[in-house]
Formats: C-alpha cells, structure tokens, sequence
C-alpha cells in the first residue's frame, strides 16, 4: 500500500506530464513561446499570459476540487462569476469620470458575498433538501445568468473605476495581480485541507457519506461548506473576470466556465466518483487548458475550433481514468496487474 | 381506484396540468387577445423543437443518465443542413437523412463510452457539447442563410385548422416523435427496460435485461431526437447558426424536471414532459405579454419551477421510501445506491 504523500504524487505525474508535452511541443514548434522581456517593470511572455489568462478557471477550480472530492458537482459556477461580475458593476457604476458610486471595498465585499450566498443556497438544497448536485446547481445555473442579467438590465454596464482594474490587469513585484490572489487562495485551502482533518472529512464524505456519518463526521455541514465555499471562489474569480475587461456582461462573462473548471479538476487527477482530491492537480488541469488555448491560437486556427481538440482531450483522459478501459487495454496488451 | 388515480405519478402530472392551466387561464384574464386558440397552438409551433429534444432527454433521464450534448447537437444540426443544402446543393431530403444519421451516430458513439468503459455521462456528454459546438465552426464560423425551396415551403406553409388557426409542418413532426415517445415507453420492451434500469440497473441485470444494449440505445435516440430538433429548427429560422441551441440542453432538463420525471431515474413519462414545455412556453408567452419585465424573467421563473418540482419530489421521495421501508422491514434499511 502507498502512502498517501507518494500516490499523490505519482496522481500529479500524468497532468505534469500533460502539461510537459504541450510546452515541448511549443518549445519546438511555435517561434518565441517561451520568450520573456521587461517591459515597464512588468514580465512579460506568453507563459505569463497562460498564467493570467488561466486565473479565473483556477480559482473556480479551487472551490470545485472539494466539490467534486465530496462527489459533488458544481454548475452554477459560470453563473455565479456573471452574478459577482453584475453586482460590483451596479455598486461601482457605469460613470464616464471614474467615480464610484460606492467605496470599491463596499463594492467587492458585496460581490463576494452575494457569491457566497448563492453557494449557501446550493449547500442547503444538497446538504438539507437532498437534491442531486448536478440538478441542486441546475437551478442557479439556469436563474443565476437571469439574475444576472436583471442586475444590468440586460446592458453591458462598462466600469472606469481605475483601482478596480488591478484584480484583472494590475501588476505587483512584476507579475500579474490575479496570480498572487490564486496562489493565497490556494495555499489557505491547501494549509486548511491538509493540516487539519477537514481534507480527510471531505474525502470521507465523498467515498462514503453513511460510513462518515456512522464514525461521527457531520456529512450534511462538509457539504454546505464545500458548496459555500465554491461560491466564494466564483465570486473572487467574478471579480477577475470584470476587471479584466473592465465590464460586466451578464450574458457572456464566465460562459461555459464551469465546463472548463469542471475539466480542469478532472484533467487534474480528481475523479468525478469523490474521494482523494488534488489541488496542485487541479491547477496545473487549469494551466493545461489554458496552454492548449494559447498553443491552438498561435497556430492560427479559429479560436472556436479549440473545443474539438477539448472534447477529444476529455474522451482521452476520461479513458484512461476509467478503470475498465484499463483492464481491457491490460487485457489486450500485458499479462498481469494494469499500473494505475 | 381514485387511490390508484392519485399516485405520486399521477398527482405530479396533475400538479402541472393544474399548473398550466392556471398560468393560461390568468394570462387569458389579465391581457385581452392571450386567450385563442392560435396562441395556445403557437406554443407549439414556437417549441416544437424543445418538444423533439425533451422527448429523447425525458428517455435518457427516466435511464437515470443525463445528455448535455442535445443543444450543440442541435447547432451542429442546422450548421449541417444548412450547409450542405446551401453550399453543396445537395437534396433536401438527403441532407435531412445524412444529419439524422450524424446525430444517431454521435449519440451511439457516447453511448458506447459510457456504458463499455463504465464511464460518466455528465462528463462524456458534456464533451460532446463540446465537440458538437466546435464542429459547428469547423462547418462555418458565419450564419448561412437558406433559400432552397423545399426549406422554405417547410417553413412557410400552414396546416389549417378550425376557425382560422393553424399550425406548421414542424408541430405535426413533434406530435409524430411524442406520440411515437410515449408509444415506445410504455408498451414496448426497450421502454419497459428504461424504467427498470432508471429504478435499479443492478437488478435489472440480474433480471437479464439487455442493459448494455438498451443504455447505448438511448444516447442514439437521444442523439437521433436532438438532430431531428435541428431539422425542424431550420425550418423555424431558415439559417444555420453556430450558436443555436446554446443552453437548450439545460431547458430540456428543465422541462423534463417540471414534467414530474425523477432525476434519479425509474419514474417519469412523456406526457408529462409535453406539458412542461408548454408551462416553459406560457411563461414566455406571459412575459411578452406582460411588456415590461426584461426576457430574462423567462430563466429566473424556469429556475424558480425546477426548484419548486425538485423540492416536491423530494418530499414524495423521502415519503414514499420511509413508508415503504415499514412496510417491508422493521431494520432501519440503508438505501443501497445504484451504481
């Protein structure tokens, strides 16, 4: 039996090697990919863009990581960004002169929690009601884009608030803003997680939640909190998202995100039946995604075709997490035990 | 008998009707011209797609599975008609019988990977919303207009009824494919099947059903409805559009979820699904007519239902499993879950 460090390290082994694969095909095949210059005291390159440009995917995929480990599923997410996105746009307001309408800390804190209200919506229908996930979330996913919509007025509602442009365009120490707010929240779940039970009580809940109820673990308040805390993470990658086109547009901000948090979660070694969970996993699914992207643009070919290359990625890594598909693919080709 | 008529089936079809009825009886007293037959027949004329799509989503989900590929298989769908009819000039009919092939293919092929590798239809179906939005671009990125002349009569031409009201070729094709559905679910063996691996596919293996069969068959037909959907939204909009269908797939859902089908499976029937499309129509209808709440209302009340439906099954559920768990065993019984 492997001990939980080295079987999480060898679940990282596969989207590392992912990951590796794509920047070596870049490394040969794509002119100036991994160049990097200074400019204005800032680094600039495609690699730091892969990083900025994959921030608000990695920061959903923070809080759906638990979801999923507790096997969960959280939909709304997508929804949830245009929500966060629509309220700071009202509270800030569209003036031309860049003066906000409230304080931007009022502004961001209303954001985030009416993200989080929205998980607590989601938790309790899991949690208390008993809904599936798939459908409790269905229901923000579908309301959540109107809600959103109403918040604006089904206008794109433009911000010039300058201080407001650092979430998603600002600088600090040379490297994007969003990258340091990613790497915080992931080292606070992390050390949250891993340095206290609460990661062993999500895994639990996820393998079995009447085993976790029998040996004393409250499975109903794990699920609220994942599901709180994923509408946290939307509402932060909300804010990203708004200040980086400096707009919020209920109908288009955070389109399909949940569909790529969803993936990148996946990609990253956590499986959709619950259990172990993989943050740094997670992350570098998001970074793949997002490398994918950059690598298809820069090939010149229609940015949209890049979601047949997605879905093809998806079957293929769907696969191989399939343990069916092993054992057959073991049965065809070697004789003995497949190496998971 | 009147026990019998008011089962938990029954009385969720019942609570929509009523339902139904009363959202078009006070649109018909609050706004003069809401009550005619024409616009109780628009309902469908303006949703026979939704109607096609929902009939194939209420078999996948009795199943207990879940398709989210139906609206970009839509897309795909009017991207293929359109092209090929415009572009390659190609027979109308055969355009329509190469996409009805595409889409049945598309469907078989996901059904194989979930049921051969046991793998999850939220995720592998979620990948052909995927695939069917990009080969959408692959086909063309611009709207293609259509001004072939078969396309257009089906567009165009009206079926007469009573009293001036009629209704369009596309409806006659949905009342086809739900009369067809609720044939197929009720009295042949693949419906029967659907239920009874929507209620426990373990036993129904055990029982010696064809499970493997029967599942792969569902995601085609599924397929199959959500292409013939297509067709019939070309018709609507006479253009191939590579956005079309976006979010269609969580609508089906959604009325299939109001028309009393359990999400987790074993229960449901496609009459009931009709009758949710026409709540989700009514409430548009309503909307326009009310003149002043923006569009989006129409998701925020569709929401609001899934809720209120959701909430009700469960209630039945909790209900029904607890007096069924007296009655069979005085040991408090763990609900064993259907893999």
């Amino acid at each position: 039996m492997p001990s939980v460090r080295s079987s999480s390290q060898s679940k990282l082994v596969w989207p590392l090697a992912a990951l590796g694969c794509l920047l070596l095909f870049n490394f040969f095949f794509t002119p100036n990919f991994f160049h990097m210059e200074v400019k204005e005291g800032h680094l600039y390159g495609n690699l730091i863009d892969i990083l900025k440009n994959a921030a608000p995917i990695m920061l959903l995929a923070i809080g759906l990581t638990l979801v999923i480990a507790t096997k969960g599923i959280d939909i709304s997410v997508g929804s949830v960004v245009a929500i966060s996105a629509g309220v700071v746009a009202i509270l800030l307001g569209g003036d031309l002169a860049g003066q906000a309408k409230y304080p931007l800390a009022v502004a961001i804190v209303a954001a985030v929690l009416a993200s989080t209200a929205a998980g607590v919506w989601n938790g309790i229908l899991v949690s208390r009601i008993g809904l599936q996930p798939i459908i409790a979330t269905l229901i923000l996913f579908v309301a959540g884009r109107g809600i959103a919509m109403v918040l604006t007025n089904a206008m794109v509602v433009w911000l010039y608030v300058k201080p407001f442009a650092i979430f998603g365009q600002g600088y600090l120490l040379g490297l994007p803003f969003s990258i340091y707010l990613v790497a915080g929240l992931l080292l606070l779940t992390a050390l949250v997680t891993r340095r206290t039970a609460i990661g062993l009580f999500i895994e639990s809940v996820g393998i079995n939640p009447v085993a976790a109820r029998f040996s004393g673990i409250n499975a109903k308040n794990i699920l609220l909190g994942v599901y709180i805390f994923s509408g946290f993470c939307a509402g932060v990658s909300g804010l990203v998202v708004c200040s980086t086109v400096m707009s919020a547009d209920g109908n288009n901000a955070g389109n399909l995100y949940e569909l790529d948090a969803i993936l990148a979660v996946v990609l990253g070694g956590t499986s959709l039946n619950g259990g172990k969970f993989y943050l740094l996993g997670s992350m570098i699914g998001a970074l793949i995604i997002q490398t994918l992207t950059t690598t298809i643009y820069a090939f010149n070919v229609a940015p949209e075709i890049s979601q047949v290359v997605k879905a093809l990625v998806v079957y293929g890594v769907s696969l191989l997490q399939s343990e069916t598909f092993r054992r057959r693919i073991a049965g065809v080709f070697v004789k003995g035990r497949a190496v998971a | 008998m009147t026990r019998r008529l008011l089962n938990n089936r029954n009385l969720s079809i019942l609570v929509i009707l009523a339902l139904f009825v009363i959202m078009f009886g006070w649109g018909s007293v609050a706004y003069t011209g809401f009550f005619s037959l024409q616009n109780f027949l628009n309902l469908f004329i303006d949703n026979a797609y939704l109607l096609i799509i929902a009939v194939g989503m209420t078999f996948v989900i009795i199943s207990g599975g879940i398709d989210l590929s139906v609206g970009s298989m839509l897309g795909l769908s009017t991207m293929l008609s359109a092209s090929l009819v415009q572009k390659s000039q190609l027979n109308p009919l055969l355009v329509i019988l190469i996409v009805l092939l595409i889409g049945t293919a598309l469907g078989f092929f996901m059904g194989c990977l979930i049921q051969l590798f046991d793998l999850p239809p939220f995720i592998i179906t979620l990948a052909g919303l995927y695939l069917g939005r990009g080969l959408c671009y692959v086909v063309s990125i611009d709207t293609i207009a259509i001004n072939n002349s078969f396309f257009q009569a089906a567009a165009h031409s009206q079926i007469k009824l009573l009293d001036n009201s009629f209704i369009s070729p596309s409806v006659v094709i949905a009342l086809v494919v739900i009369a067809a559905g609720a044939y197929v679910l009720r009295f042949t063996r693949f419906g029967r099947t659907i239920y009874a691996i929507g209620g426990n596919e373990q036993s129904a293996l055990l029982m010696g059903l064809p499970v493997t069969r029967t599942k792969i068959g569902i995601y085609a037909l599924s397929g199959f409805c959500s292409a013939l959907a297509g067709v019939v939204f070309t018709f609507y909009t006479l253009s191939g559009y590579a956005l079309d269908g976006k979010g269609m797939e969580l609508d089906a859902i959604a009325t299939v979820v109001i028309g009393g089908t359990l999400l987790t499976g074993g229960a449901g029937s496609v009459f009931g699904t009709v009758v949710g499309v026409l709540v989700y129509g009514t409430i548009q209808v309503l909307i326009v007519f009310q003149g002043t709440l923006n569009s989006w209302w129409t998701r925020i009340a569709i929401g609001f239902l899934v809720f209120l439906f959701c909430f009700l099954q469960r209630l039945f559920e909790t209900r029904k499993s607890t007096t069924a768990v007296r009655r069979i065993a005085p040991q408090p019984a763990a609900s064993a879950s259907a893999g």
